[in-house]
């Protein structure tokens, strides 16, 4: 087991450095002067020339390349232009808001997509697996912002119910008020995954279901919800853990778009913030701090199959 | 030379049943119906509805502003006094027209990239370290990343989006490539003598093209959303000329008061959405049935 840990930790270390190289490339693409940028709108030439050799821009690329893979090598990350904080401790700051996020989220997208799509596979051709999967179809087809921002009209402005956007914090605002902040963009955040989930647990439970140890369990008289909930979903669930990457790579992305419509202030506003503001170091950073997760959140996938599925090995 | 004709004959006409299997299953499958007749509609739309209307989509009128639906605006009228029905259709030319271009570019450039990282092996590691690797951001980000570089135009946006999906469209190319390059019909044609291009071209993109097409129509879907994202985060097509994402985008400000401005075109994105997955899910079933769900 520690071993498959290792081997497949190795093996994500290419990735890994391709990930930082991009993250670099993709900053020195966008247009613009980093040192401009800080110097302000009225600063002389030979000020802005003056930060931009203090920022080594005005060596060559890959001189620059090289010393920010040394920097990160010592664990340092950059500071922004615009935050006056730095990189690392901007993502510490707003870390808690995106995983509450995404934690309340995958609390209603699991149960949810995972019962749907046991339904709908269950009861397959009926007309509960029609509505299901209906539901799962328009889940994945409507635009998360659209359907916020109809959410906060009926929900937030006629109804009154849960504020329209801001954020609560935990610690400070206590349980209820956090709860009532994060419910609506959790709940409109998971529209999507649950419809994606319901659908991959659909296919997969209706791969399990047709297999003779299924026969066998109801033959020898196993009720039908042990048949189902553990022959079947237990076998059915190596094939749902395989999208469990996916599942999260949706959530970071869908949390974009939804911190946006809420004023949510996590990490995906962070980014949109330092894209619009031409932070460099924040954009690099940041988008380095998202691959790497990416990569260890798939590694910790891979994993978990392994513990799932015992046919599987990592040598 | 006779014998030629006789062994050509009956591979065709073999060829020829199997492509009226395909369609005939597809003619049965009641979402690829509904998908199509829902994309036909908003294509058709898209391109005839504009003269139908023969209003300019851009032309304001200060004294019709956010007027709600009624015979003369039946989707009513934005805070220029715009006819909204007459910009969700134009909006339709850009976003549809966006959406397919994604889909065209991603499969092009995802079935060469995934072709040669399947066929030529030695290449393999370096080509899949590099799209796992670009699949590391969140497609959204990247695009938002490679939009704001590019800046706020249609052509960045389908720049953006293509270089988030081709990673996804190449993995899957190549995974089938995998398998048929196993298969015998491919090792008689090499022992034949073939050479690699003629091996490819022949048959291994044909073979691929069932799960690829799938995908493009799943990824034409994603883009039609991605565009309505990105227009919303001020980094899609530019106004004033319409997108159904900056449409949206623009009556976001207004969505209590005058909540038609940003409902039909949401509408929209989500029928045509709809219209791509129901598809998708149509030419899964008949195309490639062991094929899973990718984004």
């Amino acid at each position: 087991m520690f071993r498959a840990i290792i081997v497949r930790l190795m093996q994500s270390i290419p990735v890994l450095l391709l990930v930082a190289v991009l993250s670099f490339i993709l900053m020195h693409l966008l247009p613009g002067d980093p040192a401009v940028v800080i110097a302000g709108a009225d600063a002389t030439p030979a000020a802005v020339e003056r930060i931009r050799s203090e920022l080594g821009l005005d060596q060559p690329i890959w001189q620059q390349l090289l010393s920010w893979f040394l920097s990160l090598a010592q664990g340092k990350f950059g500071s922004s232009l615009v935050l006056n904080q730095t990189v690392l401790s901007a993502v510490a700051e707003r870390l808690p808001v995106t995983l509450s996020l995404a934690a309340l989220s995958l609390a209603i997208t699991l149960p949810i997509g995972i019962t749907l799509g046991i339904l709908a596979a269950y009861f397959r051709s009926s007309w509960i697996d029609a509505g299901v999967m209906m539901i799962a179809l328009v889940g994945v087809s409507v635009p998360s912002f659209w359907i916020a921002i109809l959410s906060v009209i009926l929900f937030s402005v006629t109804l009154g119910w849960v504020p329209s956007s801001g954020y609560a914090p935990l610690l400070t605002a206590g349980p209820g008020p956090w709860f009532a902040s994060l419910i609506q963009p959790a709940m409109v955040l998971s529209l999507f995954q649950i419809g994606f989930l319901a659908r991959m647990t659909r296919s997969a439970m209706l791969d399990v279901l047709d297999q003779d140890f299924i026969r066998t369990a109801r033959a020898k008289g196993v009720s039908e919800w042990r048949t189902v909930g553990k022959h079947g979903f237990r076998n059915a669930l190596v094939a749902v853990v395989t999208v469990g990457g996916i599942i999260i790579s949706l959530l970071i992305g869908g949390s974009v778009v939804v911190e946006q419509v809420f004023a949510l202030p996590g990490i995906g506003r962070l980014v949109v913030q330092g894209i619009m503001a031409r932070d460099y170091p924040l954009i690099q950073g940041t988008m380095l701090l998202f691959g790497f997760a990416f990569v260890l959140i798939n590694v910790a996938v891979d994993i978990i199959y392994t513990l799932v599925d015992p046919r599987v090995r990592y040598d | 030379m006779t014998e030629v004709v006789l062994a050509a004959a009956p591979t065709q006409i073999l060829a020829e049943r199997r492509r009226f299997r395909v369609l005939r299953k597809l003619a049965a499958h009641r979402s690829f119906k509904i998908g199509l007749v829902l994309v036909t509609i908003l294509v058709l739309c898209a391109i005839i509805g504009p003269m139908l209307t023969g209003i300019d989509p851009t032309a304001m009128s200060i004294r019709s502003r956010f007027k709600p639906p009624s015979v003369r605006f039946p989707f009513g009228s934005d805070q220029y006094g715009r006819d909204i029905l007459t910009r969700v259709l134009y909006g339709g030319r850009l976003s549809l027209s966006l959406g397919l271009s994604v889909a065209l570019i991603s499969g092009v450039f995802g079935a060469l990239i995934g072709v040669t990282a399947g066929y030529f092996r030695a290449l393999d590691p370096y080509v899949m370290r590099l799209m796992d690797a670009l699949m590391a951001f969140p497609a959204i980000l990247l695009a938002i990343g490679i939009g704001a570089a590019l800046g706020a135009q249609a052509s960045s946006i389908v720049v953006a989006l293509s270089v988030a999906y081709v990673p996804r469209t190449a993995r899957i190319v190549r995974a089938s490539v995998l398998v048929i390059r196993e298969m015998e019909y491919l090792q008689a044609a090499r022992v034949s003598g073939a050479g690699d291009l003629h091996i490819i071209l022949k048959h291994v993109l044909p073979n691929c093209l069932g799960p690829l097409i799938v995908q493009l129509t799943f990824i034409f879907a994603y883009a039609i959303l991605a565009e309505a994202a990105l227009s919303f985060l001020g980094i899609g097509p530019p106004p004033p000329a319409p997108s159904w994402g900056n449409i949206i985008a623009e009556g976001r400000d207004y969505s209590v008061e005058a909540w038609w401005v940003m409902l039909f075109p949401g509408l929209a994105v989500s029928l045509a959405a709809l219209g791509m997955n129901l598809l998708g899910d149509g030419l899964r079933d008949v195309l490639d049935p062991r094929l899973k769900i990718e984004t």
